[in-house]
C-alpha cells in the first residue's frame, strides 16, 4: 500500500566523526549541524512541525541528557517534540508517521551519540536480558562473532571474504570527508575471533539531522527531494539461541512492507557495524552485485552510535539529491546481531 | 566583556553504579531456582520445542506456556566466539571462548563461556558439559561456566513440576558502568572561572539574554552563547523551599532553605542554599551573597548581604 502522503528527506547534514570530542558538550557537538540542515532549505526552527530526536543517556552516562541537547533548537515558544532511545533512524520513522497523519507537514530529526565518553562495548550489555544475558556481560564484539562463526560454518562466508568487505568499506569512505576510517587499512589481531580489529566498527563520536517535508513544500525546500516511497521495521526474538544467526527474517520483511523488492535498487546504504552483518543483510535484501553497496563507507568507517542508522538514510537520500541514485534503500539496525531493523525506500523524480 | 577563546579540556571520571532489581515470572523462578540446585530446565512451547534458556510466553505465538521439563547438563556447542581479553565482569578472568550450547534435551541454545586451554581446542559441535558454582544464589551466573566433556550424551529428564524449597522470585544484578566526563567549552569556562571564585556567565548573541550555569546554547533561540560575561556575586532570591528530609550523605541540618538566586547580571536564577539566616526568615527579594570554604570549588551556601529587599519588579521576570 503506498504511503498516504508523499513525503521526501529535503536536507541532511552530519558532523565529521572523531575518536574524541572531548572539548565539545553534546549539544556543542550537535548545534552546527541543526544549523546546516536548517540553511541548507531556508527554515527557521518556529518554520519545523515536529522535532524528533534519537539518542541514549547510556552512552553519556547522565541521566536525560537529551534535553540538554534539545538546547541546541531553540525550543520556545514551545515546539512540537519528541525523543526516541533508539537510533535516529527510529526517531525519523516517528517524524515520518507525523506528518502521514497530516499533524506537521516538516520535520527536523537528529541523533548524536558520544561514545568516547565510556566504554561502549560494555555500555551495549546494558540493553540484553536483564535475567540471562546482561549478567554475563557479553560486549557487543563478542555478540557478533559469535554470528560471524555460524555464517562461517554455514559456508555463507571466511575470513578473506569479509577482510574483502572491510577494504571495499574503507576504501569507499575516501570519498567520504566525514569519515572516521577512510582508506583500506590492515585487518589487525583477532579482537574476538573470529572477528578482527579490521572487522569492526571504529569508536568515535558524531551526529546528524535531516529535515521532512510533505507534497509541494518538499519541491520548494529541494531540488531534487528523496521520497520516501515505503518504511516499515520489523523485530526478530531478542534470545540469540531461538534465531537463526546467518539469516534476518525481520529486515526481510521490513523490505517486502517499504517495497523493496518492486523494482531494483541501485543504491543500498546497509547499517552493519561488523562486517559479517553485510553478509546477512545482502542475502536478506537479496542485493546482487548490480547495487551500490555503502558508497559512504558504512558503518566501518564511521560509527556514532545511535546515529549511524540515521545516517544511512541521510546518506541514500544526498545521493538521490546530487543524482547519484534513483532508487535507493537505507538500512538501520538495533539491538544485539542485527535484532530490529529498519528499511526505507527512497526515489527521486526522473531527471 | 571578554571573547570566548578555546579553554584547556576538562575532564573528570564518573562512576554510574545501580543495582538492577527484577522480579520474576513463574518459569523464570523455577529455572533460576533449579540452577542453585544444580538442575537445568526447559519449557514446552505449543508445537512441542523445548526452549533453554525457559520464558514465560511462546516466541512465535505468544501462548502463556508452562510445561516444564529437565533437560541435561551436557550439551553440543552451536557457535563460538575466541575472548583473547576478557572485560571486567564477564565470567572467567582468563581468555575464554562464548559458546552458544544446546543442552542435551532442548530445541534451542543458552548463551555462556567455556573454558578452554585455546581457539583450537574449540569447534563448532564440540561436546561440553555445565561446570557449577561453588556459591549458587539462583541467578544464570550459579552457571560458572561450561567445560568440554567427553561422557555420553545426556537424556532429557521429562517432566518437572518446577517446585523447589525456597523459590527464588527476584534477582538483583549489580552494574557498573566507567565513564569520563567532559563539559564542553562553555562549562569548561564556567567551571575555570569558579576556580577563581568568580561567576561568569554567557551571552546569547541574538537575545542578549546572560545564562549562569552557561550550558554552550541559548535554550531559546538555538544558537551558541558568545560572549563571557561576569555576574554577582550578589543576587536576589526569587524563590525558595524549605526542605524537611535529610539528604543521604549530606551533612546539613534540617530544616534548611533551598533557593532560586539571581546573581546580578544573569537573566536566569541559579540554585543553591540560602544559609546564615534562620529558614523562617528567609523571602523573596533577600539579597544574598556567595559563601566560599577552603578548598571549596563553588560556593557552599548564599547568606544575606544585608542591604534592603529587592523591589518585586526588580526580579518577576526571572521567577
Amino acid at each position: 500500500m503506498p504511503p498516504a502522503r508523499d513525503v521526501a528527506i529535503v536536507a541532511f547534514a552530519q558532523t565529521d566523526h572523531l575518536r574524541h570530542t572531548d572539548e565539545l558538550s553534546e549539544v556543542e557537538m550537535v548545534m552546527p549541524i541543526l544549523h546546516q540542515v536548517l540553511s541548507q532549505t531556508g527554515l527557521k526552527t518556529s518554520d519545523i512541525g515536529f522535532t524528533c530526536s534519537g539518542s541514549t543517556d547510556y552512552l553519556a552516562g547522565r541521566a536525560f541528557s537529551f534535553t540538554m541537547a534539545l538546547d541546541g533548537v531553540g525550543a520556545w515558544p514551545p515546539i512540537s517534540e519528541s525523543h526516541v532511545e533508539m537510533d535516529g533512524a527510529w526517531a525519523l520513522y516517528e517524524a515520518w508517521v507525523k506528518i502521514l497523519t497530516g499533524e506537521a507537514d516538516t520535520a527536523l530529526v537528529y541523533a548524536y551519540g558520544k561514545s568516547s565518553s565510556g566504554q561502549v562495548r560494555d555500555v551495549l550489555t546494558r540493553q540484553l536480558d536483564p535475567y540471562y544475558l546482561a549478567p554475563l556481560w557479553p560486549d557487543s564484539v563478542s555478540l557478533a562473532a559469535l554470528q560471524a562463526q555460524a555464517l562461517i560454518d554455514a559456508g555463507d562466508t571466511d575470513e578473506p571474504a569479509l577482510a574483502g568487505i572491510a577494504a571495499r568499506s574503507r576504501t569507499s569512505a575516501s570519498d567520504n570527508p566525514h569519515a572516521q576510517l577512510a582508506g583500506a587499512r590492515p585487518q589487525g589481531e583477532y579482537l574476538v575471533r573470529p572477528l578482527r580489529t579490521g572487522d569492526c566498527p571504529p569508536i568515535g563520536d558524531g551526529a546528524a539531522a535531516v529535515i521532512l517535508a510533505a507534497g509541494d513544500r518538499a519541491r520548494e525546500l529541494c531540488e531534487r527531494p528523496a521520497w520516501i516511497r515505503g518504511m516499515d521495521h520489523r523485530i526478530d526474538a531478542h534470545s540469540l539461541g531461538v534465531r537463526d544467526l546467518t539469516d534476518s527474517p525481520s529486515t526481510r520483511l521490513a523490505a517486502e512492507h517499504a517495497g523493496v523488492f518492486d523494482r531494483p535498487v541501485d543504491t543500498a546504504e546497509l547499517h552493519a557495524p561488523f562486517t559479517s552483518q553485510e553478509v546477512v543483510l545482502r542475502k536478506a535484501l537479496k542485493l546482487d552485485d548490480s547495487v551500490s553497496v555503502n558508497p559512504s563507507g558504512g558503518a566501518l568507517a564511521a560509527n556514532p552510535v545511535m546515529a549511524t542508522g540515521l545516517i544511512r538514510i541521510g546518506e541514500a537520500a544526498a545521493r538521490i539529491h546530487n543524482g547519484t541514485s534513483d532508487r535507493a534503500l537505507a538500512h538501520a539496525t538495533s539491538g544485539p546481531c542485527l535484532q530490529q531493523n529498519l528499511v526505507a525506500v527512497l526515489e527521486g523524480e526522473a531527471q | 566583556m571578554t571573547a570566548a577563546s578555546p579553554p584547556e579540556v576538562l575532564r573528570a571520571p564518573l562512576v554510574v553504579e545501580f543495582p538492577f532489581t527484577r522480579s520474576l515470572g513463574p518459569v523464570q523462578s523455577a529455572f533460576l531456582t533449579g540452577l542453585r540446585e544444580r538442575t537445568v530446565l526447559g519449557v514446552r512451547t505449543g508445537d512441542g520445542k523445548v526452549l533453554v534458556p525457559p520464558v514465560e510466553y511462546d516466541p512465535v505465538t505468544a501462548e502463556e506456556i508452562r510445561d516444564l521439563v529437565e533437560v541435561a547438563p551436557t550439551g553440543t556447542v552451536t557457535t563460538w566466539a575466541w575472548n583473547p581479553s576478557p572485560r571486567r565482569d564477564q565470567p572467567l578472568k582468563t581468555p575464554f571462548a562464548w559458546v552458544l550450547v544446546k543442552l542435551d534435551g532442548a530445541d534451542t541454545a543458552i548463551l555462556h563461556a567455556l573454558d578452554a586451554p585455546g581457539p583450537e581446542s574449540v569447534h563448532t559441535g564440540l561436546r561440553v558439559r555445565i561446570r557449577w558454582a561453588g556459591d549458587r544464589t539462583g541467578a544464570i551466573t550459579d552457571i560458572a561456566c561450561f567445560e568440554p566433556y567427553e561422557g555420553k550424551t545426556g537424556e532429557a529428564a521429562g517432566p518437572h513440576e518446577g517446585r523447589f524449597a525456597d523459590m527464588v522470585t527476584g534477582i538483583i544484578a549489580p552494574a557498573r558502568l566507567d565513564y569520563t566526563y567532559s563539559p564542553g567549552r562553555a562549562q569548561t569556562r564556567y567551571i575555570n572561572a569558579l576556580s577563581e571564585r568568580k561567576t561568569v556567565g554567557e551571552r546569547c548573541p541574538s537575545c542578549h539574554k546572560v545564562y549562569v550555569p552557561p550550558r554552550g546554547a541559548c535554550p531559546t533561540c538555538g544558537v551558541a552563547t558568545t560572549d563571557q560575561v561576569e555576574v554577582g556575586p550578589a543576587g536576589t532570591v526569587t524563590t525558595y523551599c524549605i526542605v524537611n528530609i535529610k539528604a543521604r550523605n549530606l551533612d546539613i541540618e534540617v530544616p534548611y532553605v533551598y533557593g532560586h538566586i539571581a546573581l546580578d547580571g544573569a537573566d536566569l536564577a541559579l540554585h543553591g542554599r540560602i544559609g546564615g539566616i534562620p529558614y523562617d526568615q528567609v523571602r523573596m527579594g533577600l539579597r544574598v551573597e556567595p559563601v566560599w570554604t577552603e578548598g571549596g570549588r563553588y560556593p557552599d551556601h548564599y547568606r544575606p548581604t544585608g542591604e534592603p529587599d529587592a523591589d518585586y519588579d526588580a526580579y518577576k521576570e526571572l521567577i
